[in-house]
């Protein structure tokens, strides 16, 4: 198979792009930089378009099924032994070819609509080198062929987060929110590395191919069956492999309980947002899971899945609950966020794996893709108010619909996509992961099913409150965004309404073999997932379309639950209480004093002493020349006679 | 190999004069005088491979070879030793070593 020959240049175009812009930042100035970037993003954007094209209708299926192509770059690029080494290597197979169409096409939007948004700002071309950066690593993640090179661009993707949400460097609240990512997405990074490490010894490769393969599986249960003993709690090691491995995406994706940084990575520039904390970088644990589902689904019968089902369905509730009562704008875009790859994880971990059967896991990939388009478009939309408002806060906000007709139309169809109205995207692939969960488990059916009425609600309280409610006077009127920004809000809500369309089940599968799938309108499921989302926009409605006493009261009727969800159920003071409180004071404290006294203070008494030695023999140093002539001669005859006396 | 003499004669010679060099070379304060006790010092020394390479060993002319080594050396070392006793009679106009010795802990 050559015919993917020249895919290496989707990764490599941002990452020459990212080099050129970041040597000539200072020089290059304001459009051209960013008509660079774009430029080069547009060629990305028609590789993918061409691969999409070439690999799902043309040379991806052969039997009915779905080939996993591996294209080689560096073979034994580490070399440790024979079965454990490290290639450079592209696989191209329906998820990652789905995968390059989100990240090229939010890529590209952002890139047009950063031309508006980031116009006139100092850092322009500083952040079309570091935006070209983020691509790079996220295609590479994405098309990475073995575990040991996806870590490699997880890092990497980490840290052009941290730098984008670290742009506005002058202000402390963005260097600490970058900070926090960082560092939070490192200590679940750790756990991923110790996972690679631990999959890589028991599976005896690296390489996705061969660690997916039936061989591959079975050598690992029967392992598993004949060393009983190497387990914990019933589960055995390679359980717990695959566990660190899913904590690492964890951190990624923002899962409870390592979802603190995500609110607070909103301090970054919206159009960042939009591409890394909605679209693309915070599924890559969703991606990774689905990367090595069939490792997840027949190692000990599941055992790791049904962890990540339980965290998926958690986060996707305890963010949705935290959603509904936050006032900054991006927050609650944020707490969707997670909700929503809450429910993604959800899917992959209800799915089973043969044709229907894997239906959640078709799910899980179908709402990553309408998710990352309605999402981003959110984020898009959210930032064109604010750069009109020049405000995150709602209260700020209220009757921008006669201002903002495109913005406001916009945020319209994303919101009723979100919510699960048909014929938006999102009510296609949420529908599907409800079904799929309805088989698996009543309970995380009845609370997904809870998830997506409360989505509903806190999305149209987002929208009434943003461009209807209240007719607030501004000091400047805000006005329409620029062409290029409204071109990008265009084409995604266009997106979003088209991508539903698509019948995602016969080009993603779990086990490569496409399946047909399809609505069943009259099942009460699919009546019931629409009902509550028309219940979540009435209550809304009535709530928020006018100023209202409702909200007040409702506040005060939950009381203290109410200050719980908008403190966000207090996770960052436990965060702090954890660090400082424990770690810093009972552990780290008692450990610095233990590095200053003993370890210092033994240090200093080996200089101390030999200062204090050398203080009563530097005599000997006296500079007559004389006196070391004496001292050499003398030493001379000591070892002549030595060597007499002793021979 | 010189007629009636033999190779302990020589050696004490070069003896006696390697430890005049030795003697002149740690009561001379004086660079200059001190550096010409060094050349005795050296020189003995040539003379003592000569010597011993002529009476043990006719065959081989390795003995010769070091002593002309050793008069290339010489020379070279008391270049140099010039310079730098010269160097440090610019400086403190003196060249006498109890007298300069700066450099000390």
């Amino acid at each position: 198979m050559n015919t993917f020959d020249y895919i290496y240049l989707v990764p490599l175009i941002p990452l020459l792009m990212f080099l050129f812009l970041g040597f000539t930042a200072k020089r290059i100035k304001e459009p051209i930089s960013g008509y660079l970037g774009t430029a080069g993003l547009l060629a990305v954007f028609i590789l993918s378009y061409y691969t999409a094209y070439r690999y799902f209708f043309v040379d991806g299926i052969v039997d009915g099924k779905f080939q996993q192509i591996r294209v080689m770059v560096k073979e034994g690029w580490i070399h440790f032994t024979d079965k454990l080494a490290i290639d450079i290597g592209i696989i191209i197979d329906p998820i990652s070819v789905m995968m390059l169409v989100v990240v090229s096409t939010v890529s590209l939007m952002v890139h047009i609509y950063s031309l508006g948004y980031m116009h006139k700002d100092t850092g322009f071309s500083r952040f079309y080198a570091y935006l070209s950066l983020f691509t790079f690593s996220m295609l590479g993640l994405v098309l990475a062929s073995n575990l040991f090179l996806i870590y490699i661009f997880w890092e990497l993707v980490g840290v052009s987060s941290y730098l984008l949400i670290g742009f506005y460097f002058e202000k402390p609240s963005a260097v600490s929110a970058s900070k926090k990512a960082f560092i939070v997405t490192r200590f679940a990074d750790m756990f991923f590395l110790i996972g690679i490490l631990m999959v890589g010894y028991f599976g005896q490769s690296f390489d996705f191919m061969t660690l997916n393969s039936d061989s591959t599986i079975s050598m690992i249960n029967s392992w598993i069956q004949n060393h009983q003993i190497f387990s914990f709690l019933g589960l055995s090691i390679f359980t717990y492999a695959l566990i660190f491995v899913f904590i690492g995406g964890m951190g990624k994706s923002a899962m409870f309980p390592l979802h603190i940084w995500l609110p607070d990575a909103m301090e970054g520039p919206t159009p960042v947002s939009a591409l890394i904390h909605a679209a693309t970088m915070v599924v890559a644990g969703v991606y990774l899971v689905a990367r090595l589902f069939p490792l997840y689904y027949h190692i000990e019968g599941g055992a790791a899945l049904r962890f990540v089902a339980i965290v998926g369905t958690f986060s996707a509730l305890f963010a949705a609950i935290i959603a509904l009562t936050q006032e900054d704008i991006k927050r609650v875009l944020a707490f969707s966020t997670m909700s929503q790859i809450g429910y993604m994880m959800m899917a992959l971990g209800v799915s089973g794996f043969d044709e229907h059967e894997g239906l959640g896991y078709m799910a899980g990939m179908f709402h990553l893709f309408t998710h990352a388009m309605f999402k981003a478009l959110l984020f898009l939309v959210a930032g064109a108010v604010i750069h009109a408002v020049h405000s995150n806060f709602m209260d700020k906000m209220g009757g921008l619909h006669k201002h903002m007709p495109i913005s406001s139309w916009t945020f319209l169809i994303a919101a009723l996509a979100i919510s699960g109205i048909p014929p938006f995207a999102g009510f296609f692939s949420k529908d599907e992961i409800l079904t799929a969960a309805f088989e698996y488990n009543k309970v995380i059916w009845f609370v997904g099913f809870l998830v997506a009425g409360m989505t509903a609600f806190y999305m149209f309280r987002l929208y009434f409150r943003i461009f209807h409610h209240k007719n607030t006077e501004y000091e400047h009127p805000p006005h329409e965004a620029p062409w290029n920004m409204s071109f990008a809000l265009i084409f995604l809500a266009v997106m979003t309404m088209a991508v539903g369309f698509i019948s995602f089940s016969e080009y993603v599968s779990a086990d490569l073999k496409p399946f047909h799938s399809h609505i069943h309108w009259g099942d009460p499921l699919v009546i019931g997932s629409i009902l509550i989302a028309l219940t979540g926009i009435g209550a809304a409605y009535l709530m928020y379309y006018k100023q209202t006493e409702y909200p007040a009261k409702v506040a005060s009727g939950f009381g203290k639950v109410y200050h719980w969800t908008k403190n966000k159920f207090y996770m960052d003071e436990l965060y702090l209480f954890v660090t400082h409180k424990i770690i810093f004071d009972k552990i780290s404290k008692p450990i610095a004093w233990f590095d200053r006294n003993v370890i210092d203070g033994f240090m200093n008494l080996l200089g101390v002493t030999t200062e204090n030695l050398s203080e009563r023999i530097k005599f000997i140093q006296s500079g007559r020349l004389q006196d070391y002539a004496m001292y050499f001669v003398s030493g001379v005859v000591a070892i002549v006679m030595i060597i007499i006396y002793f021979r | 190999m010189i007629e009636g003499v033999s190779l302990f004669e020589i050696l004490s010679l070069t003896t006696i004069l390697f430890f005049i060099g030795v003697y002149g070379f740690l009561t001379r304060t004086n660079l200059i005088a001190m550096l010409m006790s060094l050349e005795l010092m050296v020189n003995a020394e040539a003379v003592n491979f000569v010597a011993i390479n002529k009476y043990l060993s006719p065959a081989i002319l390795q003995g010769q070879v070091f002593s002309l080594f050793i008069i290339a050396l010489a020379a070279a070392e008391t270049a140099l030793a010039l310079a730098i006793i010269l160097h440090l009679y610019r400086l403190t106009e003196n060249i006498d070593v109890k007298e300069v010795k700066q450099l000390k802990y």
